[in-house]
């Protein structure tokens, strides 16, 4: 880097009216330089994200090279790619799940419907099956979510405060994330514990999530002891202040870990494979027997027929299983990368 | 302080005196677990069923990994019958078929950070030059969609999209190519599994790279402007040396897991076949077949004990590095 003597400095930042702030600044990132230390100071809050985005656009109203505007194109039209890209799996299905057959069967569906119909759909929600096993879900997932929530948070909560025996419950608990029983201890332990074919033998081996925890416990560790201290002044016991005090505070992780939870819990499908009855299966393995069984056989022994029909109804099937997913991601989708960043991933 | 009322001021004083007049005893008392506990009982009794779930749940199986010692058969204890030493690894080490699944394995991960790890990067360096703030987050929200799919669907998808009547095969019919059976030729399997793991995977990578970006001081920026540097080489002697701790964690941390098969189960799972084995067994799906399939309980547990030890022996050599070298690890 060049050197810029005080007086230079002065005249270019008044060129450029930021005349406050530049000279420190520049002055700043010379030495930083200079000193080849060139470490962020790690403070993840939101309010920073909004600053540096302004910043961008301010910087944005400067003259430009050519080169730079060339770049500029590309790299617009490349997102627009990329997003197409990841979006065209669903436009797909949805596309085939309200073709008709006869299009299916002809190649003819690639983006939109051909011979639109909702049969198809009418014919998956119409067989009782498939309402049982998207109930159970929806049971699965609310249950299973509040009763994670509730064990994160209760253990979440005491492992952020400096408690004596942190020391070694933190590393009994992070332990676990890398290393357990394998597979089969893990299943000849639930079944032996006689959870096979029970709904808790679904839910309760993935109830708490090592990282959640984490997450939460850093989220807390950051929330002002100054709010805490003045509960314990009126008298509120250490619960009464978790409760009434800190869990009002923290809304966004809250709410990041419910999504968490509740997409955990809507996806899941192998506990269900080990542990579940069919009655009990939830439609994310139901999804898992239609879509195995049905390509499972080999092409040459299957008329292309009844292949096609099968994709039809596995599209069908595959939208609505994803649709709550989808309408309620966007909304939360905010709370989930702040909750991600408040939580600080790193420590 | 200003805001409290008269009364609970006078409450708030109460309290503080109480509380050190307690505390007056408990010294005398030379106790202090004792005062530990009676300060902080609640909290200990908030954690105690999460403890307790820990132990039931993540440790006793932990334990049960030692019928890999052990002869296991149905009905027996859950810690095995007698002892069998080291039988059951010996056993698998000179097997033909754990040799391929352990390569599959490693190949397939390799493969996968070859390609992620790079591509995570630009695009989420590509994306913090995005000016318009909607596009940004709408090309933001776009890419995360896919990490929270289950990986139920996302088989079926990748079975839809390459099935011999998919889309694919009808873009390669219209090019005037032959179709392809792409599901039952092993020479295909890593690039659908790398191209379905970089849709599911690319924008949620660059979730923390883009918070390290956030937390540049934008001064540096302005002075690098000031200095005359251009858009490319702010990126280059701002962006890229500021998110460097970023990188070099997560690239090393990436290298410690790269015999690990457990993350990729489900996906295998549900499109592998018989025919693209050679290619596409990993050590967690053939710890499946083994163990629930065949029922070969211990034989399983030992194959799968023994990766298990050396991702923990990777991941923790990996951290220690990542300590040493930036100074930021996973703990």
């Amino acid at each position: 880097m060049k050197n810029i003597s005080d007086q230079e400095l002065l005249e270019k930042s008044e060129l450029h009216k930021k005349a406050a702030e530049s000279r420190e600044s520049a002055r700043r990132y010379q030495e930083k330089f200079i000193g080849k230390t060139m470490v962020p100071e790690f403070q993840a809050d939101g309010q920073k994200l909004k600053t540096a985005n302004e910043l961008v656009i301010r910087r944005s109203t400067k003259k430009e090279s050519v080169g730079y505007r060339v770049f500029v194109v590309f790299n617009n039209i490349l997102m627009l790619m990329i997003s197409l890209a990841t979006l065209y799996p669903f436009i797909y299905l949805v596309a085939q799940s309200f073709s008709s057959e006869a299009a299916i069967i002809q190649n003819k569906v690639s983006i939109i419907p051909v011979g639109f119909n909702i049969t198809t759909y009418i014919s998956v929600l119409s067989k009782g099956d498939f309402l049982n096993y998207y109930k159970n879900t929806i049971v699965y997932a609310i249950i299973g979510t509040v009763l994670s929530l509730i064990f994160t948070s209760c253990l979440a909560y005491p492992l952020s405060k400096p408690l004596k025996a942190n020391k070694f419950l933190t590393p009994f608990v992070i332990f676990t994330m890398y290393f357990g029983g394998g597979l089969i201890p893990n299943y000849v332990w639930i079944t032996r514990l006689g959870l096979k074919g029970s709904m808790w033998g679904f839910l309760l081996p993935m109830m708490i999530g090592t990282f959640y925890v984490l997450l939460m416990k850093s989220f807390f560790t950051n929330t002002p002891k100054e709010l805490e201290e003045a509960g314990e002044l009126d008298g509120l016991s250490k619960i009464g202040i978790f409760v009434r005090i800190v869990l009002p505070l923290s809304k966004p992780i809250v709410a990041t870990m419910t999504l968490f939870y509740a997409v955990l819990y809507w996806n899941h499908w192998f506990n269900a494979f080990l542990y579940l009855r069919k009655p009990q299966w939830p439609v994310a393995y139901y999804l898992k027997t239609i879509i195995t069984g049905a390509s499972s056989a080999e092409p040459g022994e299957v008329t292309a027929e009844k292949m096609q029909i099968a994709s039809n109804v596995k599209s069908c099937a595959m939208v609505l299983m994803v649709l709550p997913i989808i309408c309620v991601y966007p909304i939360v989708q905010r709370y989930y990368v702040q909750g991600m960043m408040l939580g600080g991933v790193k420590e | 302080m200003s805001e409290l009322t008269d009364k609970s001021a006078v409450r708030a004083s109460q309290k503080l005196a109480d509380a050190d007049k307690s505390k007056e005893i408990v010294v005398r008392r030379r106790n202090p677990l004792k005062k530990h506990i009676k300060l902080n009982w609640q909290l200990y009794a908030m954690m105690a069923i999460p403890l307790i779930y820990y132990v039931v749940f993540r440790y006793i199986p932990m334990a049960g990994n030692i019928i890999a010692f052990r002869r296991y058969r149905a009905g027996s204890s859950v810690l095995g019958d007698e002892w069998s030493g080291l039988k059951y690894f010996n056993q698998f080490i000179n097997q033909a078929s754990f040799r391929r699944v352990f390569k599959n394995t490693l190949w397939l991960n390799v493969s996968y950070l070859a390609f992620r790890f790079p591509m995570t990067l630009a695009f989420a360096l590509l994306l913090n030059e995005l000016r318009n703030i909607r596009w940004k987050k709408f090309v933001q929200t776009v890419s995360y969609l896919p990490h929270f799919i289950s990986v139920v669907l996302v088989a079926g998808m990748i079975r839809e999209l390459v099935s011999a009547s998919g889309p694919i095969n009808n873009l390669l019919e219209s090019l005037g190519m032959a179709r392809v059976l792409f599901l039952s030729e092993s020479k295909w399997f890593t690039t659908i599994f790398v191209t379905s793991g970089l849709w599911q995977s690319l924008g949620w990578g660059t979730i923390l790279y883009l918070a390290a970006m956030a937390n540049i001081n934008p001064n540096l920026y302005e002075a690098a402007e000031v200095d005359g540097a251009g858009h490319f080489r702010r990126v280059l002697h701002v962006t890229i040396p500021s998110i460097m701790p970023t990188i070099a964690t997560l690239l090393i941390l990436d290298f410690g897991s790269l015999v690990g098969s457990g993350a990729s189960f489900e996906k295998v799972y549900l499109i592998y076949n018989p025919m693209i084995y050679e290619k596409a067994d990993i050590i967690s799906t053939f710890v499946f077949r083994m163990g629930l399939g065949s029922g070969s309980y211990s034989y399983a547990t030992a194959i799968g004990l023994f990766e298990g030890v050396i991702n923990l022996v990777l991941l923790s050599v990996a951290n220690f590095t990542a300590k040493k070298v930036v100074g930021n690890g996973l703990w």
